[in-house]
């Protein structure tokens, strides 16, 4: 299984478990406010879940300003497909850190 | 305790910065209108308020873990757990550790016993924001009256 699948698998887990969302609704396409109605509390909740899961802190502060201030289209961050890809990223550089 | 106000942490014991950790003390008023209601004749600390004295120690927590640049709101209490009864006149001591610092939420475990025994506790999770307006010096002055400040060598 590809590290890509990997991510997506945990993160889709997660999602169904917090939300109280059909595991088979989670797709990488989702968008994981406008398809699967995930409000902020829970998306912090799920965020929680990410940042034990991982070992990470997802910045979620940053990413916030950044669409709230049109620099960044919230798909970037709200698409499970690229939230996954952030969520690897910040594995990769927390590895290339220790 | 000020149950009516909602002032809940009578004094910081303990602030330990590096390890995430605090340590309070609440003294149960011997009369207040809440026993009156819970429960006539025979009155107990609401598991409400025993919730809110541990999100109470766990603010101050986290308040003094930020330095106060944010001001943390509950937003979830998991896993609580009442496991006795308490009632008027009671000294609590309350303890709270941070679980883990998020980028604009932060997660407690809190607890509170009574002459040694394990009364409650609980996972908090809080969002923390900007101090509304006017909001931050009273919540220092809060603070400061408790010995959160004076306890955190400013």
């Amino acid at each position: 299984m590809s590290n890509e699948t990997a991510t997506f698998d945990r993160v889709a887990d997660i999602i169904a478990e917090t939300a109280d969302i059909p595991r088979d609704k989670i797709t990488p396409e989702s968008h994981a406010i406008d398809d699967l109605g995930i409000d902020s509390l829970a998306f912090l909740d799920i965020a929680f879940a990410v940042d034990k899961a991982f070992g990470i802190k997802l910045p979620l502060e940053r990413w916030t300003q950044e669409v709230n201030e049109g620099k960044v289209p919230a798909e970037e961050y709200f698409v499970l497909k690229n939230l996954c890809a952030r969520i690897d990223g910040l594995v990769a550089e927390k590895a290339a850190k220790a | 305790m000020r149950l009516e106000y909602f002032e809940m942490i009578d004094s910081v014991v303990r602030l330990d910065r590096a390890a995430g950790r605090i340590e309070a003390r609440a003294l149960v008023p011997d009369a207040s209108p809440v026993f009156e209601g819970h429960f006539p004749g025979h009155p107990l600390v609401p598991g409400v308020l025993l919730t809110e004295t541990m999100a109470q120690a766990s603010g101050y927590l986290v308040l003094a873990h930020l330095d106060f640049a944010q001001m943390p709101f509950l937003m979830a209490v998991d896993k609580a757990r009442f496991r006795s009864f308490v009632g008027p006149g009671a000294a609590l001591d309350i303890t709270a550790s941070l679980e883990h610092d998020g980028s604009g939420y932060a997660v407690t475990r809190a607890a509170i016993r009574h002459e040694g025994k394990a009364l409650c506790d609980a996972e908090l999770r809080f969002r923390t924001m900007p101090f509304p307006a006017g909001l931050d010096a009273p919540m220092r002055e809060r603070a400061r009256k408790i010995g959160l400040i004076d306890g955190t060598a400013e």
